[in-house]
């Protein structure tokens, strides 16, 4: 009885869904305040019953309801209560539910933080959040409805995949959904601008903080989902190029550009329309993801033959939310006003240029990811597309990025003097090159240029963004001007230099670790002792353990450098009992510089075993980047320009509009 | 011409010769990564380059692992049950690899026609089997049915 409630929860959701999506934006236009006004309640509304249902799915989680198909599928008795909680969006039916219940989180978000916004403005971004929401609700009633009843009900579940068993797991999808959900907001922001023809200043900044809280789920969610493969893939690779991966990584990049495009449109009411389009293929991105990692058409084309109602259905939406978007950008963006004049040299360019690059770096990991299915489809051949390329299209972009990124922040609105910014970077240029060259002598790398320039181009962005803070605190007095400044209208300023100090950082952990990573697949008897980088590891053999749903190999090894007793290491190899596969658990001493990674191969037989040995110099320091970036962009949403008056912005961005149009987006 | 449309020209100009040379260099590397696929049975034919890496992918015949006495190394026979090539690896096979498992393998043929594996993958389920395995499963039936039917018509 109570699934049905849960289900019914979820058509009743899709009604007002359906409401939502048509009478606020019918009142828009025919001027009906109270049809406007509904927006908000519909809103609240369909977040209560999505929310029962999504209640609902984990309580038969946790109770153990066998008859709801999917609950047999991903979950069992044995399952310890956090991961029966983790299992409600392991899988595609219970996934999709959290997406929407998520989509209609960020509408009553919208709906409760938004009392400085136009009414027309807010029905209609709710109306479109509207139309998203009817999509996915939809879809899942039609073809994925994780209420399904079987009858008899099986005595026990299938349970949850044991790669998935994990507390990182447990949060990661979560997160990269409000990631991939929030860009809905700048895109039902755009499309709501779009339709008003009210492309401004203050609709940029009413996206801003929208698209940055979303960006920061986003990259907190794919630090956190790297972090796991670390760990529990047991191969010690942090990021794979795997199509998973790059769904998730792709909205990411044009989410970056997207954040900084709404910079230039906000501050000086240019690049509206490349703006516009950003936010579209921001969310379009976020879409492909979902469905990518969870319809199963990367393992292949023909999965969707084998299921084509989904399939179908999936294709059909994405071309109504592509295709219409696009239409109706197509229609408007004409009438979009150019915007504020900049100069060839100024912070605009550079932004610009930053942009470009972002956007050329997603459309060609989108050519890898997409290749292999389109050369399928084609019956060209089954191809993958090699890491290799990956990697070099990542060193064909990003150095340029870095680049830009010390000058762009430095440069003025408009009109930057180069000799200036000449002025005021010679110092940080010749730090970064000496820098850059000193980590190429042989004791450090022996002439690696990759070295040379990874080193180079962190210390690049890491000095010239603290020229930055210096010559922004010249006529304060020390720390306290510092705490003065901070409090006062500068913390989106120091957001955006931590998050870029968290790009230093990152871009030291990537070059440390992929230079002078050392990795060795060895085979031991207890009591042998294997040497890498310096480090001793003594094997002390295997023993059995159990755990409450596997059975586990655990290994010992003493870890030791130069006669000190370094960590004690102990990786397990698990079985399940109810999928019967067996599990890598890497065992992991971890420092500031330095990971020691050790992870069980199998029994060779007379207490032998085959194991990998790494040293992962600066691991760390790559998720340490990526949650600065996140932190970065918490700092800068909490700025007070975004909680006080703004209206006062919207006038201002109006008269700046008002000036003859030259350079747009 | 006027100086704005000078400058914007020039910036135009520039994003222009940018975009170019970042497509040129892209579509030269993409070409040489592409790593094409190869059944049992297309390599038995000589289809597959002897020159250049690609993947292989089948079943792990029954009784076919054998362990080299450094005990890293393993030699095993894939197959798409119509030919079989014999496939060597040294390393860690991955947790789900195992005799009858689906696997995919990248490497090169060497002159005795060994597969050299540099990586072998097995996916993370044990209900799952890698799709161009499935495809060349396929295959390979059909046309072992095609020719005992065709036989039979003969008869």
């Amino acid at each position: 009885m109570i699934p049905e409630l849960g289900h019914f929860t979820l058509i009743l959701a899709l009604c007002l869904a359906i409401t939502q999506a048509v009478v606020p934006l019918v009142g828009s236009y025919t001027r009906t305040i109270s049809w406007m006004a509904a927006s908000r309640s519909l809103a609240w509304g369909q977040f209560v019953f999505l929310a029962i249902s999504l209640a609902i799915l984990t309580y038969a989680f946790l109770g153990n309801d066998f008859s709801v198909i999917y609950v047999a599928q991903n979950g069992n008795t044995k399952l310890p209560d956090l991961y029966k909680i983790s299992a409600v969006w392991g899988a595609h039916e219970g996934s999709l539910l959290l997406w929407a219940c998520m989509l209609a989180a960020w509408s009553v978000a919208i709906a409760a933080f938004s009392r400085n916004l136009p009414l027309e403005m807010v029905s209609r971004v709710l109306s479109v959040m509207g139309m998203v929401s009817i999509g996915f609700l939809l879809f899942m009633l039609l073809t994925s409805n994780p209420f399904d009843r079987t009858f008899p009900a099986p005595f026990e579940g299938g349970e949850l995949n044991p790669m998935l068993q994990d507390p990182g797991l447990a949060i990661h999808p979560p997160l990269l959904y409000m990631g991939y959900v929030g860009f809905s907001v700048a895109f039902a922001f755009a499309i709501a601008a779009l339709m008003g023809g009210r492309l401004d200043g203050s609709w940029a900044r009413w996206s801003r903080p929208w698209t940055t809280i979303a960006w920061v789920f986003l990259t907190l969610g794919i630090v956190l989902g790297s972090w796991w493969a670390y760990y529990e893939l047991g191969w010690g690779g942090w990021w794979f190029w795997d199509p998973v991966e790059n769904a998730s990584f792709m909205p990411w990049l044009i989410g970056t550009a997207l954040m900084h495009s709404l910079a230039v449109t906000e501050k000086r009411g240019a690049f509206k329309s490349w703006t516009v389009l950003l936010a579209i293929s921001a969310f379009s991105l976020s879409l492909l993801g979902t469905f990518l990692v969870r319809s199963g058409v990367l393992t292949s084309v023909h999965s969707f033959a084998a299921d084509p109602e989904r399939g179908v259905f999936i294709l059909m939406f994405l071309l109504v939310v592509i295709g219409g978007s696009l239409l109706l950008y197509t229609w408007r963006a004409p009438y979009i006003s150019g915007g504020g004049r900049f100069d060839l040299v100024s912070r605009e360019t550079f932004l610009l240029g930053n942009n470009l690059l972002l956007a050329v770096f997603a459309a060609l990991v989108l050519l890898g990811t997409l290749a292999p299915l389109i050369y399928d489809a084609l019956e060209l051949g089954k191809i993958s597309v090699g890491f290799p390329w990956f990697n070099r299209m990542f060193l064909l972009t990003t150095p340029f990025l870095a680049l830009l990124m010390g000058v762009g922040a430095l440069s003025h609105w408009k009109h930057a003097e180069p000799s200036l910014f000449v002025k005021q970077l010679r110092v940080a240029f010749i730090i970064s090159l000496l820098f850059g060259l000193l980590s190429l002598l042989p004791v450090f790398s022996a002439g690696n240029w990759l070295v040379g320039l990874g080193m180079g181009l962190a210390m690049w962005v890491a000095s010239s963004h603290l020229v930055n803070v210096r010559d922004r605190l010249k006529n304060k007095r020390g720390f306290a001007g510092f705490w003065l400044d901070f409090k006062t209208g500068g913390r989106s300023y120091y957001g955006m230099i931590l998050a870029h100090l968290g790009v230093a950082v990152f871009i030291v952990g990537i070059t440390l670790v992929s230079n002078f990573g050392r990795e060795e697949d060895v085979r031991m008897s207890p009591g042998d002792v294997s040497e890498i980088a310096g480090y001793n590891f003594t094997f002390e053999g295997v023993t059995q353990v159990s755990g409450p749903n596997y059975n586990a190999s655990r290994g010992r090894f003493q870890v030791s450098k130069d006669g000190e007793h370094v960590a004690t290491l102990e990786p397990e190899k698990r079985a399940y009992f109810v999928k019967t596969m067996p599990m890598t658990e890497a065992a992991i001493d971890w420092g500031l510089t330095r990971d020691l990674y050790v992870s069980l191969g199998e029994p060779l037989g007379g207490g032998d075993w085959s194991l990998r040995l790494y040293y992962k110099p600066y691991v760390r320091w790559i998720w340490l980047g990526g949650f600065l970036m996140g932190l970065g962009g918490i700092l800068a949403v909490t700025d007070r320009r975004y909680r006080t008056s703004r209206m006062r912005s919207a006038k201002t961005a109006d008269t700046a509009n008002a000036a003859p149009a030259v350079s747009g987006g | 011409m006027n100086p704005i449309r000078k400058k914007r020209l020039i910036l135009i100009g520039l994003m222009v010769a940018g975009v170019g040379v970042a497509a040129w260099l892209t579509l030269n590397a993409f070409s040489d990564n592409l790593m094409y696929f190869f059944s049992p049975s297309e390599v038995a034919e000589g289809k597959a380059p002897t020159a250049h890496p690609f993947r292989i992918g089948g079943l792990v015949e029954t009784n076919s692992v054998k362990r080299k006495s450094d005990g890293l190394t393993s030699a095993f026979s894939v197959t798409d049950n119509a030919e079989a090539v014999t496939v060597e690896y040294t390393g860690i096979l991955p947790d789900l690899f195992r005799e009858g498992q689906g696997i995919v393998a990248m490497g090169q043929l060497n002159q005795d026609g060994i597969f050299i594996a540099s990586e072998v993958l097995a996916k993370h389920d044990e209900n799952y089997m890698p799709p161009e395995v499935a495809d060349s499963l396929k295959t390979a039936h059909d046309k072992a049915v095609n020719k005992t039917q065709s036989q039979a018509g003969l008869q």
